[in-house]
């Protein structure tokens, strides 16, 4: 028996307000502020191409100084920055340690790595983040769902007053804000994650046809009763972790003049930015990481992970049980992992987290495969003839930093505007996030995509891993998308291989 | 080679790094002879470490064929003596891409051990990772990340295409040093106290006799993994000697040989050594954080470590067989620069050879690295904490060696800073 989830409750008809009287600024940052020459240069900098007959000045490097030369194993997305001082070496590598540490139940003699769950999805952070690249979807019945879960909801609660454009949801009442798959010994899980696939054939131009792969997704043996009726449930592939240290170190100002919340210009792209509350700023800031961008910054999403994915304290998330609810009563009064007086009273100190922050800030991008290839060239040329790039905004110059060499004063390709795009009903997960609605995604960054087969063993993209292939993705693009998706479904063969061909030099 | 320049412009771009103001007259030693030598000591430490393989490699076919506590005792000296040659080439790994692309397949851990052979009840459960009890040994047959696997025949080549990163779950360590030693040790159940792994030769024993189940396949997968380090071993080798691929990239720009024999030392010393396999165990308290935790000679992969440094700079490498090689050094450039910088690293060199000696020492008379790792163990905590601290003060006088060489001062081709001279915008 398996309840079915019908996702949704559909496509919210509210207007894309602008947030008002919110100036969203760096504050997590130490920003050493831009001189005038130097935004001059910038501007120049990061002025599009004309010729595509050759790569652009530095293209070849997607991370700045930071770029790490492409290691031929599976180790391509684990290395460090490579303009790391010695010093902030031990830093990643004690971070990367934390990364890789299973935790365990508490009570337990090993003190230090107590306090998983009590529910959970993961013991450790790289056992989603495989080899700090992209999550999977389960290859069979037997397969682990372990890089894979579901958020849920339900629609009502309350709005952050200052943010303009807030979709309200809250936690789905008993079960919380995900599903954890996972619990330790004693306690029922909460339930398992099932996907069914139907195969949808789309014919291109040319005659070839792709099939595209469409999940359904279910949850059987529910562990603490029925779940709301209005349940709303996204599924969510671990993303890959590479550069998100440049992408924290832009300046929100350059992100937000990509907004166009009204498509003003008329391309047919709005672009909207997410914006949250940040706990640990206790004001609104722009949304930057996650599928929606609902974390602000680098080390929220962090703790939002240590906290919902393994049920571990953290300063920003202090309750040790996770993301247990109040109907999961034995779930809260179960044995932690926090002792007065160590480790500053929670399962995951602040050092530890900081380490765990340092490390995921500086995982490098590896460099660009032949991007003087003419085959590529001519693929960089379509995709900016198909305006992919309104969306995948290729290069920017990150802030000048006090404290942070690794990411300061960067020219970086990250191939993403990270604001929010409606992707039509195809992609949608109609489960809204804070701004973004039940049909809106993040730009997803595309360095280090070409990779992806290399480094996790598979080639599964979108937020869920439907899509098996680069074209798959592709065609699955709607909404905002759709006409760029349309025009590649009518290139000629040679030219989608071309444009495939400069996706995998990323 | 150019992301090393880039790596190490902004290492020394740190603003307590003054640029030595002397002038460069012309130089008694050549960089081209360091480097050569340089070379010559990689070529020589890994030659070293094939003949110690090679001599493992003996000692575990004597095992086979004759079980016994002798011939295991016999295996697990020849390990021992194989690692101090081995770990004296780490220094060469970071900075040397062919060094660092290899080296996984030869000194990964952890492991989850319970992927090879048979571990203790309790200790080999890890949802994540669905081959941490896979048990290989007991195995003729399993299904690997959907495909079926026919391990009948346990070969090198099973072992380092199929086995070993299994699922792309790092702890599937199935090669290299320390997945013979779990093999010749066994699990140490001692936790953080006294006592290494104690598997019985009879583990070994083919018919009659055999403990622990498979003791065939058991012996040929030892063989195997011994038969694999060799292999990979004599390929590193060939790496260094004329016409290598590693002795061709340090010679092909003198800067960026340099470079990399600084990177080596640097990255060996702060983020490897003190951080990762000395800092983070004594955060944690887990006596798991020990890279040699099944033979507990933890202690002596540190020390040979911070010789293997020490080498590297002072271009003196005392050979297994106890020749000893000198030749034009890396500190003989830096101290005809500036004598001082020279005369602080090689005392820093000196201490932390000291330090690491100490828990060495420490080691030897009975406190074992595991032990010293435990929560409240005042002695051990102060002594790993020493040699961390060392390693530290190390690397601050490898910075200064490398402004001393004004390598800072090198042009920045492909840099992407956009501090850089070489930027888009003139």
């Amino acid at each position: 028996m398996s309840l079915r989830l019908r996702a949704g409750f559909g496509v919210l008809a509210l207007a894309a307000l602008p947030a008002h009287g919110q100036a969203l600024d760096d504050r997590h940052l130490k920003v050493i502020d831009r001189t005038p020459a130097e935004s001059a240069k910038v501007a120049v900098v990061l002025a599009p191409p004309v010729d595509f007959t050759q790569p652009e000045p530095f293209e070849a490097h997607p991370g700045g100084a930071a770029t790490v030369r492409v290691r031929a194993n599976a180790d391509a997305f684990s290395q460090f920055s490579a303009n790391m001082p010695f010093e902030d070496e031990m830093r990643f590598k004690l971070g990367n340690a934390l990364f890789r540490k299973s935790w365990v139940a508490a009570p337990s003699s090993t003190a230090a790595s107590d306090g998983l769950g009590p529910l959970y999805n993961a013991r450790a952070c790289q056992d989603c983040h495989v080899k700090d690249g992209r999550g999977h979807t389960p290859e069979g019945p037997k397969d682990g769902r372990v890089s894979m879960f579901l958020r849920l909801s339900v629609p009502g609660g309350t709005s952050p007053e200052a943010i303009a454009g807030w979709l309200a949801t809250q936690d789905e009442p008993t079960y919380g804000g995900q599903l954890q798959d996972l619990a330790v010994p004693g306690h029922p899980p909460e339930g398992q994650m099932n996907i069914r696939y139907g195969e949808t054939p789309v014919t291109l131009a040319d005659g070839e046809v792709v099939s595209l792969r469409v999940p359904e997704y279910d949850v059987s043996g529910l562990g603490y009763g029925p779940m709301a009726a209005d349940v709303m449930i996204s599924p969510r592939v671990a993303p890959q972790m590479i550069g998100l240290g440049l992408i924290e170190a832009i300046a929100a100002a350059d992100i937000l003049a990509h907004a166009d919340p009204d498509d003003a210009n008329g391309d047919g792209i709005s672009g909207r930015a997410q914006i949250v509350p940040s706990a640990e700023f206790g004001v609104p800031m722009l949304g930057r990481f996650g599928l929606k961008a609902g974390a602000p910054t680098i080390r929220a999403q962090s703790a939002g992970a240590f906290a919902g994915d393994m049920g571990l304290s953290t300063r920003l998330h202090p309750g040790p049980w996770g993301d247990c609810t109040a109907a999961e009563t034995a779930c809260r009064s179960a044995p932690d992992g926090q002792e007065s007086g160590l480790r500053d009273g929670l399962e995951v100190d602040d050092q530890s987290l900081d380490l765990v922050v340092f490390y995921a800030r500086n995982l490098a991008v590896p460099a660009r495969r032949a991007p003087d290839a003419p085959q590529v060239l001519r693929g960089k040329a379509l995709f900016y003839g198909l305006n992919c790039q309104g969306c995948h905004v290729p290069k920017y110059v990150t802030n000048r930093l006090a404290d942070q060499p690794e990411q300061s004063f960067q020219l970086i390709w990250p191939y993403s505007d990270f604001l929010l795009h409606d992707m039509g009903p195809g992609l949608a997960d109609n489960r809204p996030e804070g701004r973004a609605t039940g049909q809106e995604w993040k730009t997803p960054p595309l360095w280090g995509i070409g990779l992806t087969a290399q480094v996790s063993g598979h080639s599964a993209f979108l937020h869920d891993g439907r899509a098996r292939s680069l074209i798959e993705a592709v065609l699955w693009h709607g909404g905002e998308a759709e006409a760029a998706r349309d025009a590649v479904v009518a290139l000629s063969k040679p030219d989608r291989a071309a444009l495939i061909a400069f996706l995998e030099s990323l | 080679m150019s992301r090393f320049l880039v790596a190490w412009a902004a290492r020394i771009a740190m603003p307590a790094l003054a640029i030595s103001a002397t002038s460069a007259p012309a130089l008694a030693v050549e960089k081209a002879d360091v480097l050569a030598h340089y070379a010559d000591l990689a070529a020589a430490g890994f030659d070293d470490s094939l003949i110690t393989a090679r001599a493992l490699q003996g000692a575990v076919q004597a095992l086979i064929a004759a079980p016994s506590e002798t011939s295991l005792g016999a295996a697990r000296d020849a390990w021992r003596a194989a690692r101090v040659s081995y770990q004296q080439t780490e220094v060469f790994r970071f900075g040397n891409p062919v060094v660092d692309d290899w080296e996984g397949r030869v000194n990964s851990w952890p492991l989850d051990e319970g992927l090879i052979d048979y571990v203790a009840q309790g200790t080999a459960e890890n949802e994540e990772n669905g081959y941490a009890g896979l048990n290989v040994i007991a195995t003729p047959k399993f299904t690997l990340s959907g495909h079926a696997v026919d391990a009948s025949t346990i070969t090198p080549e099973l072992i380092s295409t199929t086995l070993h990163e299994a699922d792309g779950i790092e702890a599937n360590v199935a090669s290299g040093y320390h997945a013979i030693e779990f093999l010749l040790w066994g699990q140490d159940l001692n936790g953080t106290g006294p006592g290494a792994g104690n598997r019985p030769f009879t583990d070994f024993i083919a018919g009659d006799g055999c403990t622990g189940g498979n003791c065939a396949r058991r012996a040929d997968y030892l063989q195997a993994a011994t038969d694999l380090l060799v292999s990979d071993m004599a390929y590193m080798v060939d790496q260094w000697t004329e016409g290598g691929a590693g002795r061709a990239a340090v010679l092909a720009d003198f800067d960026a040989g340099l470079m990399a024999m600084f990177t080596g030392m640097g990255s060996l010393s702060y983020g490897e050594l003190a951080g990762e396999r000395m800092k983070l165990g004594l955060m944690l308290n887990d006596p798991e954080e020990e890279q040699d935790c099944f033979s507990d000679n933890t202690h002596n992969s540190h020390y040979y470590d911070g010789i293997g440094i020490r080498n590297v700079y002072l271009g003196r490498f005392t050979r297994a067989d106890g020749r000893v090689m000198t030749g034009p050094a890396l500190a003989d450039l830096v101290a005809e620069q500036d004598a001082q910088v020279d005369a602080r690293l090689r005392a820093e060199l000196d201490g932390s050879v000291a330090a690491l000696k100490a828990i060495k020492t420490r080691a030897e008379a009975g406190l074992a690295y595991d032990q010293m790792l435990e929560a409240g163990n005042a002695q051990g905590a102060a002594l790993i904490t020493t040699a961390v601290n060392a390693l530290v003060a190390q690397t601050t006088a490898i910075e200064r060696a490398v402004a001393a060489l004004g390598l800072s001062q090198i042009d920045l081709e492909g840099s992407q800073s956009l501090d850089s001279p070489a930027a888009v915008f003139q």
